[in-house]
């Protein structure tokens, strides 16, 4: 062994429990306005996940219990569970999960060097191959037209068959809602008038975004990540959404409303501050996240999909090898 | 009809133009690959290769004469630096050119020689200084470690000595562990 | 007050440092043998002068300082030559170099001494004089100081003293700063008039301030102490001279190009030493820390055991192991059956409890904190991939080079991956090729030369015959 003799540092375990912790207040969010359907699926996706990622170390021939215990795998679950529809039937959320543990992070090289983001390729092929499915989002509890208690969760899940036709309890996202009706040439102002619209985004929804900002403020406060990222992907949102806006507020819903809306707030403080499949330098994240929030209005704007956050994101895990590489900053004594 | 054979030899022509520039513009002379591969080799001169010299060896590579897996003192890094530069395959070594040997210094035991000057006619890089009839001393700085010294003797006082690690040559480990060990 | 710059990253780990300063420097009883090794600098190792069975006085040169880049050795007691050989140093190799055992006979009967009125003599002959007295860089680089004294033209506006200290456990310039002022005043004095300085500032962590105190006592006019903040590697002299001036000094360029020069106090006062005494570096301080009975300072004789310190510090227990250097940039001891050298601040004792085992390494996730803790800005996650992948080149291009190998990065790596510890490896493998490359180009030359005299020999002879042969068909007709 030789110097340093001294450590003190969170270990890889601490920091992945610290962000769990974070999306804590968002899973209680949505709890409280959507009902208990989303722990369903949480413990769903976190036992599909552990056992992917045990069976793929063994596999692989590494060591299970320390890979196990440093809690990548489960976050990669508790975020691909709370992207996708917790009404989904059980098969979605396990494939979406299985394919994010086992291609998209170990035929990679398993943590610390998967190039794209697990849980966001999860994701897309579950959007790509399952559009119907991922579509079925719950109504607010305070919109459904029927209740819906643990028991017929679970038993939905895992016969598929409901006491009230499913439209009794699922509705249309609020991004998704806008494109339809957009398409359907109605005025934003006449489109946010409909019951599923918040003060800022969706009914409850929006305080669903406000819990994803808490808990990224207290990553930000332990100095887990950065503000880079999410500053500037929330900045570039912001900027492109408020300049269309004021330019044709009849057909760009104004930029609070994107910024509470979709994937927004948990895309800006967990998805896109994954320090494996961004880029490392200052600049870079700033680049990197600025291009994530620049192409997630594109998409959401001009794009077929109602959100684009996964697909912005996988885009620039892409370039950034590049973006590292075009970024290093000056070492000490050779600044200009 | 006309239009598409128009385009596809106008497009034929710039890109042959194009290529012919390419070659003249960036022609590599010969002797530049000579150079390339002289410097990788390790310049021991002790022609286990089968050529007279690393000069000679680099050469005969150029002109495709000799293969890259012939030099035991460079060992198996060379060859891979070898086969990088050339894009050839990696080729483990030929034993028929001999082993590769941990780093040697030749060693004339003074008490034996007799001044013979066959060794310092043998010595490809002049490592040997004395004259007839004199006792013969190896300049230990530029001794290649060739061994070509050893057979000529006729008293047989020349030993190859290796080379031992000290404070000056010593070099920190590769830390020894693989994150996949961790257990 | 004057403005402080500010370097990026550095880290805070626990400081230990009130456990050896709890009493004053102790001089430890004339140890029965001295191990004195010729190679205590950076440069040549110096040159034997003295054979075996000969007696020396103390003081008395033992070893030539050899070639330019070199400094002597002497005798740290009078006593007796026992062997000129190969014995275990303090490396962290393990290996043997070449040392000079020396038995005292406890007469400490000293040379006859040279003071120099510094003001009088030109500073070529006072830098001789400090390349004689073996005086080197006693922070720990060992540098030979005669070198560092030579502006060679250049206006050096500052003279930077270096009493930062920063590393946890050691204190040894924190005691010499409180019991020694006047000496490292006497000494920065003498230096700025070799380099012809405008100003001298003094650098310590605040967390000293006893020493603080002792040096603004001491200093008067003559020179500004300047109370640093405590981060680690504050003490590194490019983070000093950055913290008091602001200037940066990149890798590979020299301060005094920059108009700064920077010293260790322990380095000005052995400078006082030399030229106001004549006194040859023969002692130095050193702190004993860790696990011991009682840790504490000590003023050893070059060449003392490191275990016949460590008995006077109090045993804890029988079999030791320890650390030369701070526990952020030291290294294990092969055994404490090694001599002291000039480059030995500091020897900690180590235990268990003080140095838990690090966790076994997990794969880097680039959570970044290495690069927002490295005080050269380095990008170490991408250094370390190249160094781990053989990828020299690669990591000489992210400025290898410029890594000061403080370990910061190793300190604060979540993974407990060993960066600095493949930093040191990538280097010494660059270095090592670059010898090989150096040997090898000057084989290609000595052969290319042969075969060029070989043929100019033929040619010659070949001219010669034929001449001959002319000669003789002329005589012929």
């Amino acid at each position: 062994m030789n110097s340093p003799y001294l450590a003190k540092t969170p270990s890889v375990t601490e920091i992945m429990a610290k962000v769990l912790l974070a999306l804590i207040p968002a899973i209680a969010a949505l709890v409280w306005f959507f009902g208990p359907a989303i722990l369903v699926s949480l413990c769903l996706a976190s036992a599909t996940a552990l056992l992917c990622e045990a069976a793929m170390l063994k596999l692989r021939k590494r060591p299970v219990t320390p890979f196990l215990m440093d809690g990548s795998a489960l976050l990669t679950a508790w975020l691909l569970a709370l992207s996708i529809p917790p009404m989904g039937p059980w098969w979605l959320i396990v494939t979406g999960t299985a394919f994010a543990i086992v291609i998209a992070k170990h035929l990679y090289g398993g943590l610390g060097s998967n190039p794209f983001n697990p849980a966001m390729v999860g994701y897309a092929v579950l959007i790509i191959s399952f559009p119907v499915q991922m579509t079925q989002w719950l109504a607010p509890a305070s919109l459904a037209q029927a209740h819906l208690d643990f028991s017929t969760i679970l038993h939905y899940m895992f016969s598929g068959s409901l006491p009230s036709p499913l439209d009794a309890y699922t509705s249309a996202t609020p991004l998704d809602t806008l494109k339809t009706q957009l398409h359907l040439a109605k005025p934003i102002t006449e489109i946010m008038t409909l019951p599923i619209y918040g003060k800022m985004g969706g009914v409850g929804s929006e305080w669903v975004a406000a819990a994803y900002l808490l808990g990224g403020l207290y990553l930000l406060q332990q100095k887990i990540i950065t503000w880079h990222v999410p500053f500037a992907f929330v900045a570039t949102i912001f900027v492109f959404s408020g300049i269309f806006n004021l330019y044709d507020p009849a057909l760009h819903a104004g930029p609070f409303f994107e910024l509470a809306g979709g994937a927004t707030m948990i895309g800006a403080f967990f998805i896109l501050t994954d320090p494996v499949t961004g880029p490392t330098t200052p600049r870079g994240k700033l680049i990197f996240a600025s291009g994530a929030g620049f192409l997630t209005w594109i998409i959401r704007t001009y794009g077929g999909y109602p959100d684009g956050v996964a697909f912005a994101v996988l885009l620039m895990n892409i370039c950034v090898p590049l973006i590292d590489a075009y970024t290093q900053p000056p070492v000490f004594g050779k600044k200009k | 009809m006309l239009d598409a054979i128009l385009v596809m030899s106008g497009l034929a022509l710039f890109l042959g133009s194009v290529l012919g520039y390419a070659s003249i513009r960036f022609h590599v002379q010969g002797n530049a690959l000579v150079e390339k591969i002289d410097a990788i080799l390790p310049q021991t001169q002790c022609a286990q290769c089968g050529f007279p010299g690393c000069r000679p060896y680099a050469e005969a590579i150029a002109e495709g004469r000799a293969d890259i897996n012939q030099c035991p003192p460079g060992g198996e890094a060379n060859i891979h630096k070898l086969a990088d530069l050339l894009g050839v395959e990696f080729k483990p070594l030929n034993a028929e050119h001999g082993e590769p040997k941990p780093k040697s210094l030749a060693f004339i035991d003074e008490s034996t020689c007799i001044g013979c000057t066959l060794c310092i006619q043998a010595c490809p890089v002049d490592a040997i200084s004395g004259a007839p009839k004199q006792m013969h001393t190896i300049i230990a700085s530029e001794c290649t470690g060739c061994e070509l010294c050893v057979a000529p003797c006729p008293v047989d006082c020349i030993s190859m000595v290796p080379v031992a690690e000290n404070i000056s040559n010593w070099k920190w480990k590769r830390p020894s562990y693989l994150e996949q060990d961790a257990a | 007050m004057r403005k402080l710059y500010h370097f990026n990253g550095g880290v805070h780990p626990p400081q230990h440092k009130s456990e050896s300063t709890r009493h004053p420097i102790i001089k430890p009883p004339l140890p029965e043998k001295l191990v004195i090794p010729l190679h205590q600098h950076i440069g040549n190792t110096a040159k034997p002068v003295v054979s075996k069975g000969e007696r020396v006085l103390k003081g008395q040169k033992i070893g030539r300082a050899e070639g330019y880049v070199s400094s002597a050795i002497h005798a740290p007691t009078s006593g007796t030559i026992l062997s000129i050989e190969q014995e275990p140093v303090p490396h962290p190799s393990g290996l043997r170099d070449l040392c000079i055992s020396l038995e005292p006979d406890g007469m400490e009967e000293w040379i006859e001494l040279q003071p120099v009125d510094y003001l009088n003599t030109d500073p070529s002959t006072l830098r001789n004089r400090l390349r004689d007295a073996g005086v080197v860089g006693l922070g720990g680089a060992v540098f030979p100081s005669f070198i560092k004294l030579n502006p060679s033209n250049r206006k050096i506006r500052t003279l930077v003293l270096n009493g930062a200290e920063c590393e946890p456990y050691i204190t040894c310039d924190d005691m010499l700063m409180r019991q020694r002022a006047a000496e490292i005043v006497e000494g920065a004095k003498i230096m700025r008039h070799m380099l012809q300085a405008d100003e001298i500032l003094l650098g310590i962590e605040d967390n000293k301030p006893e020493a603080i105190a002792a040096m603004k006592a001491a200093s008067g006019d003559e020179m500004e102490v300047v109370a640093v903040p405590t981060i680690y590697p504050g003490g590194g002299a490019k983070q000093l001279i950055r913290v008091l001036t602001g200037i940066e000094v990149p890798a590979g360029e020299r301060s005094t190009d920059l108009g700064v020069q920077c010293f260790n106090v322990a380095t000005a006062a052995s400078v006082y030493r030399a030229v106001r005494y004549g006194e040859p570096l023969i002692s130095r301080i050193v702190t004993i820390a860790g696990n011991v009975a009682n840790p504490g300072n000590y003023e050893a004789l070059i060449g003392t055991m490191i275990d016949h310190l460590i008995l006077q510090a109090g045993k804890n227990e029988e079999e030791n192991v320890a650390i030369m250097g701070g526990p952020m940039m030291g290294f294990d001891l092969p055994s404490v059956r090694v001599p002291l050298v000039k480059a030995t601040n500091c020897i900690i004792v180590k235990s268990e409890k003080l140095f838990p085992k690090r966790p076994a390494p997990m794969p880097c996730i680039r959570c970044g904190r290495c690069a927002e803790s490295c005080p050269a800005d380095l990008q170490p996650q991408e250094l370390y991939w190249f160094s781990k992948a053989g990828n020299f080149g690669k990591a000489q291009e992210y400025a290898l080079f410029d890594c000061i190998e403080c370990g910061c990065c190793s300190y604060v790596c979540p993974s407990s991956i060993p960066l600095v510890q493949f930093y040191r490896y990538a280097k010494s493998e660059i270095w090592a090729q670059e010898r090989e490359k150096k040997a090898s180009d000057l084989a290609r030359i000595r052969h290319d030369f042969r075969i060029e005299r070989i043929e100019r020999e033929k040619r010659e002879k070949a001219e010669r015959l034929a001449q001959k042969s002319a000669k003789a068909g002329s005589e012929q007709e």
